[in-house]
Formats: C-alpha cells, sequence, structure tokens
C-alpha cells in the first residue's frame, strides 16, 4: 500500500513539475531551466511507474529488463540524433518526435483492446480506441511532415476530390469507432480494430499529403496537441494522473499554439485543414504572367550602397537558414555597425518554416537579442529605410497579401519591404517561395536581385566592405 | 439522461483535472512571445511524451508468453523514450542559444 501512496505523491510532483516547466518556459530568461523542471518531472514519473507501479491484484511490473533495455535504445538513439541535428533542421525534428509519441499511444492500444474487447464496457474501450486513433492519426502525419520538411517529398499530392475523401475517411473511422466500443460488431471484431487502425494510418497520411508551403509550421502545432490528447485518453484507462495531467496540457496548449501561429498567418484553421494553398491564385499569375523585367546587381555594388546608408534592415528566411549564412549576416551586421550604420532585423512571424525559427538560428551566430525586431514594431520603420536586405525570404515580403484579393496570401500580415528606398533580394533563383507564387516585389523599380547562394553571396559581399 | 449525469457524478474529479489543465495549459502559451513559439511547441512535444508511463505498464504486465504484446510494449518503451528523451535535449539546445546573449552584451 505505501507504494501505491508514494507512487500518487510521485505522479503530483511530476504533474506541478510539468506545469511549472510549461510556464517557465515561456519567458526567454527562465526557458531553459523551465525545460530542465519538466524532465525533472518526466523522471519522476518513470522511475516511480518502473519501481511503484502494481496493478489490482498488487504485482509490481515484470519485464523490467525489457523495459530497461528499452529506454536505454530510446536514450541513446534520441540523445544522439537530437545533440547532431541541425538547427535549421529543427521543425521536422520536432514533427519526428511528436510522430514516436504518437505510435506509442497507438500502440498501447493495440496491446489493450484484446482485453476488453468481448467483456468490456464501453467506456474503457472508446478511450483505448480513441487513443489508438488519435495516436496513429499523429504518428502518420508526422511522417509526411517530415519528410516533407526534410525534402524527401516536395510535391504536395492532392488527390481528386480529396476534401471529399479525407472527410468521407473521419466519417467512417467515427463510426467503426462507436461500432467497436458500442460492441455493435460481433463477427470477428479484431479484424475491425486493425480496420480501424488501417483507417486512421490513412488518414493522417492523405491529411498531411496535400498541405502545403506555408502551412506546415500550423500542421505539426496541431499534430503535437494531437498527441497530447492521445496520451490524456491513456491516462483515462490507467487512472494514471501524471498522463492525465502532461497529455491534457500539451493538448489544450498545443491547440492555442495553433490558433497564433494561424492568427500571425491571418489564416483560419478550417482553411489550413481543407483550403489548398498557393493553388487558384497561382496559376492565374502564371498565366497572365508575360516575362517580366527585373534588375540585377553584384556584391560589389551592394557593398558601395550598403556603406553609405545610415539604415539597413536584414530580412531573414528560410534560404538564409538553409545556406548556413547566419553567422556571415552576423560577421557583416558588425561590420556595418562599426562603419556608423544602423542595423535591424526583421523577424516576420513565420519566417523560416516555424515561428521563433528565425531567432533560434540568428542567436545560434550570437546575433544581439535587441536587434531582432517582431513584424508590428520593424513595419513603420521601413519608410525611413535605405536599404533592406532580403536574404531567402519570399512569400513573407510578397506585396500581393495586401493588393492582390485573387491571390492565395492575400490578407496575410507581411514586412512593407517595398517602402524603403532601395530593396536588394538574395535568392538562387527567380523561383517561387514556399507558398509556390510568384512575387512582384522582385520586378519593382527599386527592387534588384543579387542571386546566388545566400552564404556565397554575402561571404563576397563582406569581403568587398572589408576592400572599401 | 440520468445515466449521463450519474457518470458526470461518478467522475466528478476526473472533470475538474480535464477543465483546469485545459484552462492551465491555454493561460500559459497566451502570455508567450513568438520568439520563443519553436522552443515551447519542442518543450510541449517532449512534455507529451508522458506517454512512455502507459508503455512503461502495459510492457510490465504483459504476461511472459505473450510474444506480440512483448515485442510491440517494447517497441512502444523505445519510441515513447525517443519522444521524451529526444524532445527535451532538443529544447535544451534551442534555449542554450538563447542563453548567451548577455554574457555577449558588454
Amino acid at each position: 500500500m505505501m507504494g501505491d501512496y508514494i507512487l500518487e505523491i510521485a505522479y503530483l510532483i511530476a504533474s506541478v513539475l510539468y506545469i511549472l516547466g510549461l510556464k517557465m518556459m515561456s519567458g526567454p530568461k527562465t526557458a531553459r531551466s523551465g525545460n530542465l523542471w519538466a524532465a525533472a518531472g518526466m523522471t519522476v514519473a518513470i522511475i516511480a511507474t518502473i519501481f511503484l507501479y502494481t496493478d489490482e491484484s498488487g504485482n509490481h511490473l515484470h519485464n523490467l529488463p525489457w523495459i530497461g533495455a528499452g529506454i536505454a535504445i530510446g536514450s541513446v538513439i534520441g540523445w544522439i540524433i537530437a545533440k547532431r541535428v541541425e538547427m535549421t533542421a529543427m521543425p521536422q525534428m520536432v514533427s519526428l518526435f511528436n510522430g514516436m509519441g504518437g505510435a506509442c499511444a497507438a500502440i498501447i492500444g493495440l496491446i489493450e483492446f484484446p482485453h476488453y474487447l468481448h467483456n468490456g464496457d464501453w467506456l474503457i474501450l472508446a478511450t483505448i480506441f480513441a487513443g489508438l486513433v488519435i495516436g496513429s492519426v499523429s504518428f502518420a502525419g508526422s511522417m509526411v511532415a517530415f519528410l516533407k520538411l526534410n525534402g524527401n517529398l516536395n510535391k504536395d499530392i492532392r488527390l481528386p476530390f480529396y476534401n471529399i475523401i479525407n472527410t468521407l475517411l473521419i466519417v467512417v473511422t467515427l463510426g467503426l469507432t462507436v461500432c467497436l466500443a458500442g460492441g455493435h460488431i460481433h463477427s470477428n471484431p479484431e479484424l475491425w480494430v486493425y480496420m480501424l487502425l488501417g483507417l486512421s494510418l490513412a488518414y493522417g497520411i492523405l491529411f498531411v499529403l496535400p498541405i502545403g508551403g506555408a502551412d506546415m509550421p500550423v500542421v505539426i502545432s496541431l499534430l503535437n496537441s494531437f498527441t497530447g490528447m492521445a496520451a490524456a485518453f491513456g491516462g483515462f484507462l490507467y487512472g494514471n494522473m501524471a498522463m492525465l495531467t502532461g497529455g491534457i496540457l500539451v493538448g489544450s496548449a498545443g491547440t492555442i499554439l495553433t490558433v497564433v501561429m494561424c492568427n500571425a498567418m491571418n489564416r483560419s484553421l478550417t482553411a489550413v485543414i481543407f483550403g489548398a494553398f498557393g493553388t487558384g491564385g497561382a496559376t492565374a499569375t502564371a498565366a497572365s504572367g508575360e516575362q517580366k523585367s527585373y534588375k540585377q546587381t553584384n556584391p560589389s555594388d551592394l557593398a558601395v550602397l550598403l556603406n553609405y546608408s545610415s539604415k539597413v534592415i536584414i530580412v531573414p528566411g528560410y534560404g538564409l537558414a538553409v545556406a548556413q549564412a547566419q553567422h556571415v549576416v552576423h560577421e557583416m551586421e558588425q561590420l556595418l555597425e562599426s562603419r556608423g550604420v544602423e542595423v535591424k532585423y526583421a523577424i516576420h512571424p513565420v519566417a523560416g518554416r516555424m515561428p521563433g525559427h528565425m531567432n533560434v538560428l540568428l542567436a545560434e551566430s550570437n546575433v544581439e537579442y535587441d536587434k531582432l525586431v517582431e513584424m508590428e514594431d520593424v513595419n513603420p520603420e521601413f519608410a525611413t529605410t535605405d536599404v533592406v536586405l532580403v536574404l531567402g525570404a519570399n512569400d513573407v515580403v510578397n506585396p500581393a497579401a495586401k493588393e492582390d484579393p485573387s491571390s492565395p496570401i492575400y490578407g496575410m500580415p507581411i514586412l512593407n519591404v517595398e517602402d524603403a528606398k532601395h530593396t536588394v533580394v538574395n535568392k538562387r533563383s527567380m523561383s517561387v517561395g514556399y507558398a509556390g507564387i510568384d512575387n512582384d516585389l522582385f520586378y519593382r523599380d527599386k527592387t534588384s536581385m543579387l542571386f546566388g547562394d545566400a552564404k556565397k553571396a554575402l561571404t563576397e559581399l563582406v569581403a568587398e566592405l572589408k576592400s572599401l | 439522461m440520468e445515466q449521463l449525469l450519474a457518470f458526470a457524478y461518478e467522475h466528478m474529479d476526473m472533470i475538474y483535472i480535464v477543465i483546469l489543465s485545459i484552462i492551465l495549459g491555454i493561460e500559459v502559451i497566451e502570455s508567450v512571445p513568438a520568439v520563443l513559439h519553436t522552443p515551447l511547441m519542442s518543450g510541449a512535444n517532449a512534455i507529451h511524451g508522458v506517454v512512455i508511463v502507459g508503455a512503461i505498464i502495459v510492457m510490465g504486465t504483459a504476461s511472459p508468453d505473450n510474444i506480440i504484446a512483448l515485442i510491440l510494449g517494447f517497441l512502444a518503451v523505445i519510441l515513447g523514450t525517443l519522444n521524451v528523451v529526444g524532445g527535451f535535449v532538443v529544447t535544451d539546445r534551442m534555449l542554450d542559444m538563447f542563453k548567451k546573449k548577455p554574457a555577449k552584451k558588454d
């Protein structure tokens, strides 16, 4: 009995530690220790479960060597992946780990359902199937998101009538769940549970496949909250408070974070899930676009221009991250500052592939926190800026978002770079951005293009600046 | 109707926990600056790794002759641990970068 008391108190401590940890993670100063507190809470919950958990008849857990081996393998692999991954690959890493949690929840459901299928009350079965379905959707969806972000799966594949197919899949999955939980399927229900698993996996894949481009962070955040819910259903099943509080906390926090991200892009969640991004408007632009002309510049001209400016704003985007150019940018920024040029970074809420992704990258190269200015604060400043340097960003500076109601990104808040005296855009080519649409900014009179890989172009630029 | 009310009555403590946790999750997130969204998402991602506790229970209560349950349970423990360890380590790496700045300032 004593062990049970201590176990419950351990779960209480763990739950409080998650909540405190998550709260501390919402401030820049306390964030890192918040993460460690949450990790400590997790350790408490895991160790207490292994040594103190007893079933109804008072038996302790067996198969301990297997459990220990599993934890050891998972820890080593997880640690190595997490330590080795490049900061640019962060979004897909979050997606990958999220998928692992979803798979874990699904497997729990797969092992537990045979114990209750023939004698269980509907509530327990419904809990098990909810965990199984949500976990599978989260796993399959996260894997697709991982492949997409990792570049293994570049196209946004859309089956014909995919909205109808997906909606049908949800309805069938829900219907099957209700029938199975209610005990309405009498012939070979096991087979139908595996059907349910298959349907959930298929839905997860088809749900993420057509979602493209800029909406990927929203999807990851949504799948993150799905896994939280799946964990919470596990908590219901075992009456386990640590799983329940942790799961629900992430489920609700993840949902709110998803909504916050949608607001930042001025997109509704339903538009992300059901609306195709970059279809209608994109083809219209492509059709009407005869060869438009643009100006090109080179590093030495740009170096002169920058050197005699008084205020420069840098707009970093994913192209910068891919080229690993954040350190060169910082070098250029310091060089310009030493010559009396005011330099700032304009951070769009969804610059990169995730909110805050650019901040993390620039922080990696020691750019000062104060120099990173968020969109609302920096937008009025463009009018007094001499040069805006757009480095590998595209959709977040596309004026179509303000001017062209037919554009798929119409209404998304953007950085008003066209207000500045000069805009220089560094890109590898004239190709479209992640949203798949053309950018009118490139063809404007005040805009000039600097082609090439961001790191290479900036290295040349820094060399030119030094020689001035 | 009475069944439903009776169900709610029996599980009142659970319902309290669910509602309060939902509100707590919302409150915690709403005050977060956009800068910290990615680390926070990653941290929350690690916390739902608590599903590992369920995997441990499944594995530990599986009977030793149920090979399929053992294999699946073993896999679940590995995947859950990946979620927990990978999630916290990645978050720590991200947040470590924010920490350096004050030291750099003069």
